[in-house]
């Protein structure tokens, strides 16, 4: 039988889809009994999703853009990637 | 609205020399690519240099990108590419798979004393019923506690949860980048995504006591 302490060590492998059968299977038994590992499965899913989106980095910076379009500009006419124009 | 265009519509549309469309793809990836580059070379300047070749070596690659990738995988092995080579030339050289172990091989996922001695919790997780990822991750507050249990990573958790958690790669690709195994990246996420668990509960836990 799966201890509450040993669940907490499974949950990436289980969220990544890596334990066998048998592993999944005593997993998914002791969280049908378990309300504290269901929570704390819970718990765990909520700091992915939200980690997920605190990607809230600025915009790409003017001057970094300002220089990346010149050399657009710049690939585009020595004829870009495709036949000269 | 319509949905905002699609990567490889992009890519067409800039052979056909949009500008406005290559402007849309660095919006896209830039932060990613920045922070994919920090894991070799640290410094965020070099990192912003190294990007700027990222996408002129895209351009220059265009036409032959085979499209059998998605184009953010693409942009990650040029990235992945470029950043080792500038990282080595910075004489910070180590191979990032050979940097010193993370000196916590034997942590647990959740602190010993919150179980019984039969392995059962003694103090039980909240069930954090009342919180939502969008309200988390807007509240300034709770996003900078994040960040900072993010920031305060060993270096290999701290890039395998960053590409995993944050730029969405696959194990894959992580493995593939960083030249880790699976079964490393796995123990790394798992070690780093259990501390930003706990992290986060230690800051609710806060916030109820401070109401």
């Amino acid at each position: 039988m799966l201890t509450c302490q040993q669940l907490t060590e499974l949950v990436t492998d289980y969220l990544e889809g890596r334990l066998t059968l048998g592993q999944k299977l005593s997993f998914q038994m002791h969280l049908g009994m378990c309300r504290h590992c269901r929570s704390y499965l819970k718990q765990m899913r909520l700091t992915l999703r939200t980690v997920g989106k605190i990607d809230v980095e600025k915009e790409v910076p003017a001057e970094v853009r300002e220089d990346l379009l010149k050399r657009f500009r710049d690939w585009k006419n020595r004829g870009g990637s495709g036949p000269a124009p | 609205m319509p949905p905002p265009p699609r990567d490889l519509e992009l890519l067409d549309r800039i052979l056909a020399g949009e500008e406005e469309a290559f402007a849309s793809l660095v919006e896209r990836h830039q932060a990613m690519l920045v922070r994919l580059a920090m894991v070799f070379v640290r410094d965020r300047a070099v990192a912003e240099e190294v990007v700027q070749e990222v996408w002129m070596a895209a351009l220059e690659g265009l036409s032959r990108f085979e499209r059998r990738a998605s184009v953010k995988s693409w942009l990650v092995s040029i990235a992945a590419n470029l950043a080792k080579t500038r990282g080595q030339r910075e004489r910070r050289s180590t191979p990032f798979s050979a940097l010193a172990p993370p000196g916590d091989e034997n942590a647990l996922a959740v602190d010993p004393a919150r179980f019984a001695a039969n392995g059962g919790w003694a103090s039980p997780p909240e069930r954090w019923d009342e919180e939502t990822p969008e309200r988390l991750s807007l509240r300034r507050e709770s996003r900078e506690w994040i960040e900072m249990a993010i920031g305060q990573l060993p270096e290999q958790q701290r890039a395998v949860m960053t590409m995993r958690d944050i730029d969405g790669l696959g194990s894959d690709e992580v493995c593939n980048v960083l030249g880790i195994s699976e079964t490393n990246q796995r123990v790394l996420l798992h070690r780093a995504r259990s501390k930003v668990r706990a992290a986060l509960e230690q800051y609710l836990a806060g916030e109820v006591n401070r109401c």
